[in-house]
């Protein structure tokens, strides 16, 4: 039954995420919410039970398969996409590889005084 | 069996879930060998691969993205859960979550500002029609966050939605070389990049191929940056005036 414990508590902070976020009509989705409500739970535990390490091990292990549904709606929009698809590409493109260049080296410099403080 | 029974046949089952559900998971693992074959090329990322293979079976057979979706949506589903138990990686690496908390911070702020001005600059300066600039604004946040909101701020949710998946893989393709070219070793500088610039694509590429400390601060990052660019976004369309 471990299986069914995990995916049921998966599925319970889900559940108590959605329910915040309608009732305090925050700006964020449910999961981010259930999220942070798991991650308390955990804080509070003090460690992870392996059942749910077995069911949320499992569903991170194939991330990349559960956005294919979604993934496919694009065409859908082929026909807005492609009206501007240069833009689009030019602005993709640029505006990514500038994001990852500032976050990482912003971070990785911050990062580096800071354990550089604590050795000193 | 004759012809007009196989017709038939199909007819019925075009419309069942099985169909869409069966085609996903073939479509995943053929993707998975092609992208295996090209050297695993990020050009060639399975979700990519998938995604077009799918939607060449879509054309072909001539089922529509509503039926697919019925179908698909029991993995698209566990897209939910699979967030939740993002904490469970997080709260394996709590203790350097929590020494690097301020820079952390700094840099989200710093990725998101750079994201959402950039982004806006660029189609302004090209000539976006208006709809899509608005739609591409939010591209770098998670699919939930991002369609929410381009609504809030006129944009049309679903095509912010495709706009996110094309910035997440832009991102995968990008982000490894980029990184290399920086000279960032750090797996937890690594991840949280990703996570900022990608989002979800970002995310699952960091625990497929850097492991699961870039994974924790991948799944970190695209949390953080969701709520964050929710409250920032509408003011830096403001500031551009539009």
């Amino acid at each position: 039954m471990p299986l069914i414990m995990g995916m049921s508590v998966l599925l319970g902070c889900q559940f108590i995420g959605e329910l915040l976020v309608r009732a305090l009509s925050i700006p964020v989705p449910g999961p981010v919410m259930g999220m942070v409500v798991l991650l308390i739970g955990l804080m509070i535990r003090g460690r992870v039970p392996s059942a749910l390490r077995l069911a949320g091990e499992g569903l991170l292990r194939y991330l990349t398969l559960l956005f294919v549904p979604a993934g496919v709606g694009i065409m859908v929009h082929f026909g807005l996409i492609g009206a501007d698809i240069w833009v689009l590409l030019v602005t993709l493109v640029v505006s990514t590889a500038l994001t990852i260049a500032v976050t990482a080296k912003v971070l990785d410099g911050l990062a580096r005084r800071r354990t550089g403080e604590e050795e000193a | 069996m004759s012809l007009a029974s196989l017709d038939q046949l199909w007819v019925y089952l075009s419309g069942n879930p099985l169909v869409s559900l069966l085609a996903t998971l073939i479509a995943f693992y053929l993707a998975t060998h092609i992208n295996r074959l090209l050297g695993r090329s990020p050009f060639a990322h399975p979700v990519l691969v998938a995604i077009a293979l799918l939607i060449a079976f879509l054309l072909l057979t001539g089922i529509d993205y509503a039926t697919y979706f019925e179908g698909a949506q029991f993995i698209h589903f566990l897209l939910g859960p699979a967030t939740v138990a993002l904490a469970i990686p997080l709260f394996d690496h709590r203790e350097r979550v929590r020494r690097l908390l301020l820079p952390l911070l700094i840099a989200c702020l710093s990725g998101i500002i750079t994201a959402v001005s950039s982004t806006l600059g660029l189609a302004l300066l090209l000539g976006a029609q208006k709809p899509v600039l608005l739609s591409l604004a939010p591209r770098s946040v998670t699919s939930p966050i991002a369609m929410g909101i381009a609504e809030q701020i006129g944009g049309i949710p679903s095509l912010a939605a495709a706009l996110v998946l094309l910035t997440g893989s832009v991102g995968c393709a990008l982000g490894p070389w980029i990184l290399r070219m920086l000279r960032i070793d750090d797996p937890s500088v690594k991840g949280f990049t990703m996570g900022l610039a990608a989002h979800g694509f970002g995310t699952a590429h960091c625990f497929a191929s850097m492991g699961a400390m870039a994974g924790a601060f991948a799944g970190l990052a695209m949390g953080l940056t969701g709520m964050l660019t929710a409250f920032i976004l509408p003011l830096i369309v403001q500031l551009f005036g539009l």
